[in-house]
């Protein structure tokens, strides 16, 4: 199953590669990745997008925890959550589809950000769901590059607690 | 006053109560090296190769419970510790390791002997940290000690570009540390400690299995109340030997891939499992499907990550064992039953151990042609009267004296256990002696494993650190061979080790004592003669190169389908001389 992970960190450097090295190390996907300061600039927020069966989810928690610079972890798939990604979709407009290209983005509520004879650039923001959907539509058009950030998240205010089911000696406040 | 980088950097060892650092000098680390030679409260020890120093401090870590401290060069120094930084962190030994590295403006540049130390070392670290200010330096290096020791100890790497051990700063040594992210739990829950003990107290047959987390917590007396008030007996890992009397009436000795078989057996057919300090390694279970079936299992342990990573727990107790161990005593002890209901409990168990125990013993047959490594370390124990440090190298020999060498006290057992460090042995040895002079220290090892490291023969006589190296020599990579006779169609594939050193005129040039036992008989009087020898000694002691290590869990097996002697085409082989034969014809020998 996915979960996303938040975790916690000092902004330190090497921080990043120690997180990274982790899931590498004992063979855990990254599905996506994003790291950012928080409010408190001597820390940032890195969001890890992973998959894994109950056992392994409960490892990449403790090992995450075990790393000297990690402040927390959260599993936010067991909580209620937001969660976003922005994409950027340059795509192929011949003169014939640039209507549509602009039909679908007006649905999607998507931004067309640039444009040139023969590309626009769609941003979108949006859950999973909708920016695979965006992709899709497109795709017939033709698309040329497209980027995406990885997902972020944030638990939803009522229920922003760490889930219960962990013992607490686990967790670190 | 301002002081370098250097002088913080020894000043700080000073307040960490450092006597004692091995390395290595090289061009980054000059600064540093050119301070301490001025200075008498740290001693160095100069190794002869940069691994040296690194399982030096290990065996100087496992010996005395303090950090082992290393100091390396940049580039080539550092790489070269890598396999005893790596051995350091699977078997949780305090290490701080320091290693010079190129001046902050070069780094990057693929400048000379440079290396990303931090890069290199991170997943083999519990720690680690490059300084790029001098003003930091004081701060990172207690950050260093505290986090190596405490929790689950480990290696820990700071490295210390030039520019910093040359430039200034004032110093001011912290008191206490405080990091944000890094606070290891000490107490258990009372609540699960109150629940296993609960099982505890209920069980009919109950084991514990005790890691070597046992031993770096301090926890034997702790382990040795619980086994005697619960009269529960007590098997150890290889690295949790020495915490419980290998002698107690209570001890089963070492459980896993070549345990005993009435170890393995009670491990088998348990109702209660209580680890303790241990982490539940492959070597360990074997088949984990097949591992302890019908037990349920109470799990102490300080590092959160070691809980149900391989193998459920349905009792998780994160905690330091000692702490978690005298709340769980006490409890016990206010419990109902007396002693005789106790003992009256345990008594059918305890006799069915006996039993097993009594079926199949660990045996050998010596004869008069040829030495048994079994019969060299049985004599061995006897004639140190058990009180020795013992450190070991890995292979057939290690596993012999786990079986045989039945230590009595915590930290007299050095050993490496989860990487299986060929040529960890004599550096750990030396390390253990330098922190205790005047102990017999011994080394069992190979002629496989004692030439991954033997220069640092030249280290033990420099600093006048009289081991005792006890060489079975069998001329082959003797778990390789064993493995190859038993899995491999006896195909020797570079396990044959023919073209050897003569040792004892190794030992010689060295200016070490040099002694060899060629025939049974001549064991005792070698052994004799090396264990009093003032200074240190190499006893290369022929034994028998077609020896197999019983009782075995082939890998991938269960604990209760051990082999506990040759197979019959293998002993037929054994009869026939066809072993030999196939090494002098050169027969699927390689290199031929």
């Amino acid at each position: 199953m996915e979960h996303i992970i938040s975790v916690l960190v000092e902004n330190k450097f090497g921080v990043l590669a120690r997180v990274a090295g982790l899931f590498s190390a004992r063979g855990y996907n990254i599905e996506s990745l994003s790291v950012a300061p928080t409010l408190d600039p001597t820390t940032s927020m890195i969001t890890i997008v992973t998959a894994g069966d109950d056992p392994i989810i409960e490892q990449i928690m403790k090992q995450l925890n075990k790393v000297v610079e990690v402040l927390k972890v959260v599993d936010l798939t067991e909580t209620d959550f937001l969660d976003r990604e922005t994409a950027l979709i340059k795509v192929h407009t011949k003169p014939e589809h640039r209507d549509e290209a602009i039909r679908i983005a007006d649905i999607f509520r998507a931004k067309i950000v640039d444009s040139s004879p023969t590309t626009y650039t769609i941003e979108i923001t949006g859950d999973v769901d909708k920016v695979e959907a965006l992709i899709n539509l497109l795709r017939p058009l033709g698309i040329r590059e497209l980027i995406r950030t990885g997902r972020i998240a944030i638990a939803r205010e009522t229920t922003r607690t760490i889930s219960p089911r962990r013992e607490p000696a686990l967790l670190k406040s | 006053m301002k002081k370098t980088g250097a002088d913080i950097f020894v000043e700080a060892l000073r307040h960490e109560g450092i006597k004692t650092v091995f390395g290595l000098p090289g061009g980054v680390v000059l600064k540093i090296f050119d301070v301490l030679c001025q200075q008498k409260d740290i001693e160095l020890v100069l190794t002869r190769h940069e691994q040296g120093a690194a399982h030096m401090a290990e065996g100087y870590a496992k010996a005395t419970g303090k950090p082992g401290v290393v100091l390396v060069t940049s580039g080539p120094g550092m790489t070269n510790i890598v396999t005893g930084l790596a051995d350091a962190y699977m078997d949780s030994v305090p290490l701080v390791a320091f290693t010079g590295q190129v001046s902050t403006n070069l780094i990057g540049n693929d400048a000379f002997q440079e290396a990303d130390n931090v890069g290199i070392s991170r997943p083999c670290t519990k720690h680690n940290v490059l300084v790029k200010d001098v003003n930091d330096l004081a701060q990172t290096i207690k950050e260093a000690f505290y986090i190596a020791m405490s929790g689950r100890p480990g290696p820990v790497l700071v490295d210390i570009p030039k520019d910093v051990s040359t430039e200034k700063a004032e110093f001011k040594y912290p008191d206490k540390v405080s990091l944000r992210g890094y606070n290891p739990t000490i107490s258990g829950n009372k609540h699960q400690i109150k629940q296993a003990a609960e099982e505890i107290v209920k069980a009919k047959k109950p084991m514990i299995y005790v890691g070597g987390g046992a031993i770096f917590s301090d926890a034997a007396d702790e382990i040795r109340e619980l086994a005697e008030i619960t009269q529960i007996p007590v098997t150890m890992t290889l690295m949790g030997l020495g915490s419980f009397p290998g002698t107690h009436p209570l001890a089963l000795g070492m459980l896993g891939m070549h345990g005993g078989y009435w170890t393995n057996m009670a491990m088998h057919y348990s109702d209660l499992l209580i680890a303790v300090g241990a982490r539940f390694d492959d070597r360990v279970t074997g088949k984990l499907s097949e591992f302890c079936p019908e037990a349920r299992v109470v799990h102490i342990d300080i590092d959160p990550t070691s809980i149900k990573k391989t193998f459920h727990a349905h009792i998780p107790i994160v905690g330091d064992v000692k702490a978690v161990l005298r709340q769980m005593n006490v409890i016990l002890r206010s419990m109902d039953g007396n002693a005789a209901e106790v003992k009256a409990l345990r008594a059918p168990w305890l006799k069915q151990i006996d039993e097993w125990k009594r079926a199949h013993p660990l045996k050998y047959k010596q004869d008069s042609k040829i030495a048994k490594p079994q019969f060299v370390i049985e004599r061995l124990f006897e004639l140190t009267k058990h009180d020795a440090i013992v450190a070991t190298d890995v292979g057939q020999h290690q596993m012999f004296a786990a079986q045989y060498f039945k230590g009595t006290k915590p930290r007299t057992w050095l050993t490496s256990g989860g990487l299986g460090t060929m040529g960890f042995g004599f550096p750990a040895a030396l390390g253990a002696q330098k922190a205790f002079p005047e102990k017999l220290v011994l080394c069992i090892t190979s002629e496989g494993s004692f030439q991954m490291n033997l220069q640092e023969m030249a280290t033990a006589v420099e600093h006048k650190l009289p081991v005792k190296i006890v060489l079975l020599n069998n001329g082959f990579h003797g778990m390789v061979r064993q493995w190859q006779d038993l899995f491999y169609e006896g195909r020797y594939s570079a396990s044959y080790l023919g073209k050897l050193p003569d040792f004892v005129k190794l030992a010689e040039a060295y200016n070490v004592l040099g002694l060899r036992a060629e025939k049974p008989r001549e064991v005792e009087s070698v052994l004799k003669e090396g264990l009093k020898h003032k200074g240190p000694v190499l006893m290369d002691i022929h034994i028998d190169p077609f020896e197999n290590c019983y009782p075995m869990i082939p890998a991938g097996g269960a604990h209760h389908e051990m082999m506990l002697e040759d197979p019959p085409e293998l002993t037929q082989a054994k009869k026939g001389g066809a072993q030999k034969r196939k090494v002098e014809e050169g027969e699927g020998v390689l290199p031929a």
